[in-house]
């Protein structure tokens, strides 16, 4: 008997059932739960009570059950100081670890690995464990490799492209990869610290804003949240709405992937054809909410935009026109030799590894494992839908593109399956599409807890939210699907070539602001 | 006259390569593009600008751009253009030909390696390891044709006249410009060796090398990379003895027209090496960089053969 308590993402449940745990019992449930295939979705450490930001604190932790479609949440009692760490057993829990002593000031005991991971600044009242000398991001004791042989390159955090910031130390012998340590914290913000209190507008601008490119997936798993906590539930056709703008941004981004993927190589037709089939995507956003990136579609209660008979059709016609169209550029892609030679072998992440790591999204599939939250954790208009997960078993930069196509193709046939079931007459009305307004908040269940959990483009996303007894947030937790992912990139380089690092970054296109926060 | 006349277009039109070969690709990817004549533009831009040193730098990165530079004007000095006699010739120019390409290397590479940097030690140590297998091929490529004129100088080793019947030399000097083509990519930083437009400097050869020149340093740099391609397009073109296709017929070596018109063969010819590299770029990715000893090894290969034909 595992003391946890098991629930279906969505569902709100009272704080008071989840069994709290001495840390003994919490470390032997997190085994047991790993033993059972269940993996990591959230860890993270709120203050008791939560009002009192230098109280004491409990550690609160989601498993993710695939396999039956559920989540155990189990919680510890207050702890002081320090608390057990269970990284040298379950490797998926070292980030969280490292982020719960970072911003909580509590020391994970036998922490294999404890470095800082954000660089915040310092909470009043609370001590830093790495100790004052953390002040600038990204000073830290980086591995080293001694010789004559092994030499250090450092790149970033001012990159020569445009992209964001992280510094990356590689420890080189020649040209191989003996090892890359990745060091990020450039774009923290503060999300995390902004949340508490009662939601209003400006929440959900933050939440679609937490990552540019992820605004639907992250906007969509907060309001979930803030559904799940108010009891409202959303009418077929947001559903529908919903499920056609999440899988558009699949969409535009998977293609502008695979054109920079094309681009990393030196590879220019796939790159120049992706680079417009992708702005084709965003403009279908456009087509249904005016933003391209999804901004202000999606709200608690259902979404801000309709969508008439006459943009449907044009919306439908114009995605299988574009779907052919990046056919034909991938087709290109996969008809170059000089390409797949690059993208076979490269960056090989195995499955053992990812499963260790706790991998989500196409880098977990690419490395053979199905885990896929529309499939695993239906919601919405995703539960009236059957599809395969589609996977690959190579875990090198091709198994990741190829991931990434077969996810175009099944996206477009998610949407054009969730359109047939559209009722244009319904799907125009605002006033069912919307019900509430972003401008009078749900009230939320008191002293509870939810678990939101939405396929975004790069995976997992899920948001966790614990509610005070006022009826305000207490501590509401994001964890972007790149949290789980970077150390990932770190393993595939391994024994590569540096000079291959490029491509293996932007076959996984990890998030930086979305683990920043 | 036509002499010098070539040393005045190689000068003057080096830049315009570039600019083909972005033109090239900018059509090929269906847009626009540049200018052709924004190599022109930018140098002008970098000369105008002041140069920014680093304070780990000496005077070793300060003399890189010149040497490289200077290596590559003499070696222009030393090649023939079809019919059109080098500058200077001597026997045994084709070595201080070949080395002075080496010089040119060896001051970028020295440049690079005083900055300290790692990823500029890192281009450093690819474009020595690749010179080491691209300058035998490049001798074995020449020697074929030392050995079939009987010529140690680059202006009477080349052209249709200095080597017996025709026909039998075609499949030769087939290989041998296939081997050319490839060192020219080479040597040139095009892909699939390198990619000149990438801003991933981990994977850079020859971009990464000159990041930390800036201003009219940088402007040598460029004019050098222009002058280099100009240099081993000519050197291809003469393999293919394009300049000779005009003067076949029995019109005196000395004639200035003759030697006009060889000379226009010669650059239409380097031209279309530029076209030929655009094209290319538009439709290769680039190799993994420890596959690329295999594609330098294949042009020593063909050099090879192509000897081993000569003396069957």
């Amino acid at each position: 008997m595992i003391r946890a308590l098991e629930m279906k993402p969505g569902t709100p449940v009272p704080q008071a059932e989840i069994p709290a745990l001495d840390q003994e019992e919490f470390g032997e449930a997190m085994l047991a739960l790993a033993a059972q295939d269940c993996r990591i979705a959230a860890l993270f450490a709120a203050p008791h009570p939560l009002a009192d930001p230098a109280g004491r604190l409990r550690i609160w932790a989601v498993m993710a059950d695939d396999a039956a479609g559920t989540v155990w949440v189990l919680r510890s009692r207050a702890i002081k100081g320090q608390f057990h760490s269970l990284t040298s057993l379950l490797p998926q829990l070292h980030l969280f670890e490292r982020e719960i002593a970072e911003e909580w000031g509590v020391l994970p005991e036998g922490h294999p690995w404890l470095k800082p991971v954000r660089f915040p600044p310092p909470v009043p009242g609370r001590a830093s464990v790495f100790g004052p000398k953390n002040e600038a991001v990204g000073h830290m004791d980086f591995f080293r490799a001694t010789g004559s042989q092994a030499h250090e390159v450092a790149v970033g955090p001012v990159h020569a492209g445009v992209i964001e910031p992280g510094h990356f130390r590689f420890q080189c012998h020649g040209e191989d990869v003996l090892h890359l340590e990745i060091s990020l914290g450039y774009q923290h913000r503060g999300v995390e610290r902004a949340l508490p209190g009662f939601p209003g507008p400006r929440t959900l601008a933050l939440m679609e804003t937490l990552a540019g490119d992820t605004t639907m997936g992250h906007g969509l798993a907060y309001c979930r949240a803030m559904e799940s906590l108010s009891g409202t539930t959303p009418c077929p056709e947001a559903e529908i709405l919903r499920l056609v703008m999440l899988e558009l941004e699949r969409l535009a981004n998977h293609t502008g992937d695979l054109g920079a993927l094309a681009g990393d190589v030196g590879f220019l037709p796939t790159l120049s054809f992706c680079g417009r089939l992708r702005g084709d995507f965003l403009n279908l956003s456009a087509l249904v909410c005016g933003s391209r990136f999804g901004r202000g579609m999606v709200r608690p209660g259902g979404v801000g935009f309709g969508l008439d008979r006459e943009r449907t059709a044009l919306l439908r016609e114009r995605l299988q026109a574009t779907l052919a169209d990046v056919e034909g550029a991938i087709q290109v892609l996969w008809d170059s030799g000089t390409s797949m030679r690059r993208f076979h072998d490269t960056g090989v992440l195995s499955r053992e590894d990812a499963t260790a790591l706790g991998l989500v999204g196409p880098a977990a599939r690419a490395s053979g494992l199905e885990r896929d939250v529309r499939h695993d954790f239906p919601r919405g208009w995703y539960e009236h839908l059957r599809f395969p997960i589609p996977t690959r078993d190579e875990g090198d930069v091709f198994a990741r593109a190829t991931v990434r196509h077969l996810e175009i193709r099944q996206s477009v046939n998610l949407i054009l399956n969730a359109l047939s079931a559209l009722d244009p007459d319904l799907a125009s009305d605002p006033a069912r599409l919307a019900p509430r307004t972003a401008a009078s908040p749900p009230l939320l269940a008191r002293d509870a807890l939810t678990v939101s959990l939405e396929e975004g483009w790069r995976g997992e996303i899920c948001h966790v939210c614990l509610t005070g007894p006022d009826g305000s947030i207490g501590r509401y937790k994001v964890v972007d699907p790149s949290f789980h992912n970077w150390f990932g990139l770190a393993l595939a380089l391994r024994k590569g070539q540096i000079s291959d690092f490029p491509l293996c970054n932007k076959s996984f296109n990890l998030s930086y602001c979305g683990h920043d926060l | 006259m036509a002499v010098m006349l070539h040393i005045l277009l190689a000068l003057v039109l080096s830049p315009l390569l570039l600019g083909i070969i972005a033109r090239v690709k900018a059509l090929m990817a269906g847009r626009n593009g540049p200018p052709l004549i924004q190599p022109y533009l930018d140098l002008v831009k970098l000369l105008g600008k002041s140069s920014v040193y680093s304070n780990t730098t000496t005077w070793v990165f300060k003399a890189g751009p010149l040497g490289v530079l200077a290596g590559l004007v003499v070696a222009l000095f030393l090649l023939p253009a079809g019919r059109v006699p080098a500058l200077v010739s001597f026997p045994g120019d084709l070595f201080l030909f070949a080395y002075l390409l080496g010089l040119s290397r060896f001051c970028m590479v020295m440049a690079a390696l005083d900055t300290g940097s790692a990823f500029e030690g890192m281009g450093a140590s690819r474009e020595a390891a690749l010179a080491a297998l691209a300058e035998p091929a490049l001798m074995v490529g020449l020697l074929v044709f030392v050995q079939r004129s009987g010529s140690l100088s680059l202006t009477s080793m080349f052209g249709v006249a200095a080597s017996a019947p025709a026909g039998q030399s075609t499949p030769m000097i087939v290989l041998v410009a296939a081997a050319l083509f490839i060192l020219l990519l080479v040597e040139n930083a095009r892909i699939p060796v390198d990619d000149p437009n990438t801003h991933l400097e981990l994977t850079m050869i020859h971009e990464v090398m000159i990041l930390d020149h800036s201003g009219p340093d940088l402007g040598f740099l460029l004019y050098a990379q222009a002058l280099k391609l100009w240099v081993t397009a000519g050197l291809f073109a003469n393999v293919l003895c394009l300049g000779d296709l005009a003067g076949t017929h029995g019109s005196a070596a000395g004639s200035d027209l003759a030697g006009l018109t060889g000379l226009g063969l010669h650059v239409a010819g380097i031209l279309i090496v530029a076209l030929a590299v655009g094209l290319v770029e538009s439709c290769m990715a680039r190799l993994r960089l420890n596959r690329l000893p295999q594609i330098l090894a294949s042009a020593g290969a063909l050099s090879t053969l192509a000897l081993l034909l000569l003396w069957r």
